[in-house]
């Protein structure tokens, strides 16, 4: 192994780690606010790029019409619950909103010159088609077994993944699909050509982790969510309810997985189910950080990225497995350290 | 002493609780009118904490509740809350793993959603009613004495400027200056028109400080009257009160 390679694994090895290290931050955070573990992040990505690919080619993605039947689904059981109780006028507005919104992007998908618009709003337009699936998705699965056993809410994660995959299949169909870089240039380094998208994708991650690390301590509505993590029931107490913690976490994480599927598109071909092992090196990463530490967590992703680079050249047909070899010692590491976590159930 | 108005903020009828097959509570009817502290005492397991929490809708219950002109049954938790009802839970229910000014922060999340931004000026009120935790702000909830997080309890819930803060126990664990000290906050609280139900152990400082009063005992209302009508009843002065420290105070004033 020359310098050259050395670099060319390592830019490999940090873009994916970047990514890696974005999908890792996800599943903290779901986990830590809901205790769910999200194993249908994968999915966020893999429909991303997948949308963003459709919408290049000049096609609707067909996922507009996925989000206008389960907004209608989740909008007809806000209905029915209302007309037990009381009807609630803003409640009733709310709803209204949510189809009109759904209704929206059925009519942009179809009405505007999809590969014509540059390529910011066509990452824009898909990031509104699926960021919303992530609410919904925890309102329908998820919301009626808040205070369920975790390994309950395991189990339909896993449901809710299988799910999605199938879905998957059936939207974009079982062809793969690549995206256009964002820019074409690329530059030397010393002597090693770098890829723009390599520095494209370090820069988006480095960006939404700084800011998602200041929406958590410096504002008040990060402060909530963590306040929800640290202590369900006083956080209720302040008028903060788990629902809401769980929507805003559903939808961050949709939103973190369809970035990353919209900047790892252009660099490799990702399938309707491509997305479960990436999430899953996310998740390394994540055991990495004990399911507590975002910081740790992140360095560790970015670990997981370069070790599957760097044995992806000594040994590329043992690489997965020797990133999943990766958890044993951290968790064998971690069982003989563990301070008594407090258990819930 | 009675400056109250005569509107019913809060009124319970046959609340009724169970723990699986066990009653906790068997009917309760309490009314509390705007302006009013009204304080439930009652032995150890009287129903006193269950009580506050099926108001509070943390806990499922039968039969009506009234607050602020709606009624409820068996509410959601944060329905109440927003709509002006604030509690301090027995248990505190902090945010230990967060600093303290953050806790402060939090109490105010409905307001400042709703874009009321005078929360500052509420949590200026609260560091200079507890200086204790303007010194101790940047520290972890978690490793405060037990004072101090009562205190922080307390000014958690004023953050949300209840129209009706119900307090469990919160004299609590506090040296006797600082239970005379939050005592006279409650007074001050109602001097501005905040309503306040109050369960307390220190029954004596209880009925000094209310309008009315409940004795609460086996999940029942045992009795019921004016503060001062039940601090001189012979019944609750032999069970709460204690003769002992009757005569103390007799020879002492
Ligand atoms: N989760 C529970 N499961 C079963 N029984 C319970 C539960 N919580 C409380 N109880 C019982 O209900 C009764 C009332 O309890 P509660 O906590 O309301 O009493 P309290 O008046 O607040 O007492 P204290 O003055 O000791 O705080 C007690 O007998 C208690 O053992
Ligand atoms: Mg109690």
């Amino acid at each position: 192994m020359n310098f050259q390679i050395a670099t060319l694994l390592g830019q490999d090895g940090l873009t994916n780690g970047a990514i890696y290290a974005l999908l890792a931050l996800s599943i903290l955070l779901v986990f830590t606010v809901t205790r769910i573990l999200l194993i249908p992040l994968g999915e966020f990505v893999t429909f991303g790029a997948l949308t963003m690919a459709a919408i290049q080619m000049g096609k609707a993605p067909v996922l507009e019409w996925l989000l206008l039947l389960l907004t209608t689904i989740d909008c007809s059981l806000d209905i029915y619950q209302q007309a037990r109780t009381r009807i609630d006028k803003t409640k009733l507005q709310k709803t209204a909103l949510k189809l009109g919104y759904a209704l929206l992007m059925v009519g942009l998908m179809h009405y505007l010159n999809l590969a014509e618009t540059p390529m910011f709003f066509q990452a824009v337009l898909t990031l509104c088609l699926i960021v919303p699936l992530g609410p919904i998705m925890y309102r329908l699965f998820f919301q009626p077994l808040a205070d369920a056993p975790a390994l309950v809410l395991l189990i339909v994660s896993i449901a809710t993944h299988v799910a999605m995959v199938g879905v998957g299949l059936l939207l974009f169909g079982p062809e793969g699909a690549r995206t256009q870089p964002f820019s074409d240039s690329g530059f030397r380094l010393g002597n090693v050509m770098l890829k723009s998208q390599t520095l494209w994708i370090i820069l988006v991650s480095i960006v939404l982790i700084v800011s998602l690390f200041i929406a958590f301590e410096r504002t008040l509505y990060g402060k909530a969510l963590r306040a929800t993590a640290v202590n369900r029931m006083g956080a209720r107490l302040q008028g903060i309810s788990p629902v809401f913690a769980g929507k805003a976490t559903f939808a961050l994480a949709a939103f973190l997985g369809a970035a990353s599927g919209i900047l790892i598109a252009p660099i490799t071909t990702l399938y309707y189910d491509s997305g479960f092992i990436i999430s899953l090196k996310g998740f390394v990463g994540a055991i990495i950080g004990g399911l507590i530490s975002y910081p740790i967590a992140a360095i560790g992703a970015v670990a997981v990225g370069m070790i599957e680079a760097f044995s992806m050249f000594w040994a590329s047909n043992y690489k997965e497995i020797i990133v999943f070899t990766l958890i044993i010692p951290f968790l064998i590491w971690r069982s003989m350290n563990s301070q008594h976590v407090e258990d819930e159930e | 002493m009675n400056q109250s108005s005569n509107i019913d903020l809060l009124k319970v009828s046959d609340l009724k609780v169970a723990y699986g097959k066990v009653n906790a509570l068997t009917g309760i009817d309490l009314t509390l009118k705007e302006g009013q502290l009204v304080t439930v005492i009652g032995p150890n397991g009287a129903g006193k904490t269950t009580l506050l929490s099926a108001i509070m809708g943390v806990l499922p219950s039968s039969g009506i509740i009234r607050f602020d002109d709606k009624e409820f049954t068996s509410p959601e938790v944060e329905t109440l809350v927003g709509h002006g009802l604030g509690l301090v839970p027995e248990k505190r229910e902090l945010f230990t793993s967060m600093s303290v000014q953050d806790n402060l922060l939090l109490g105010a999340f409905l307001r400042y959603r709703k874009g009321d931004k005078t929360y500052d000026k509420t949590l200026a009120e609260i560091y200079s009613l507890f200086p204790r935790l303007w010194e101790r702000r940047q520290q972890q909830a978690g490793t405060l004495s037990g004072g101090e997080r009562q205190m922080l309890a307390i000014g958690r819930a004023m953050m949300s400027k209840p129209k009706l803060l119900m307090l469990d126990e919160p004299s609590l664990g506090l040296a006797p200056l600082i239970t005379r000290e939050i005592f006279r906050i409650f007074s001050d609280l109602r001097r501005q028109g905040v309503s306040i139900l109050l369960v307390e152990q220190n029954a004596r400082a209880a009925l000094r400080v209310a309008d009315y009063a409940y004795v609460l005992e086996g999940g029942q209302v045992a009795m019921q009257g004016p503060a001062a009508e039940l601090a001189n009843d012979p019944k609750v002065i032999e069970t709460y009160l204690g003769l002992a420290n009757k005569h103390q105070e007799l020879l002492s004033s």
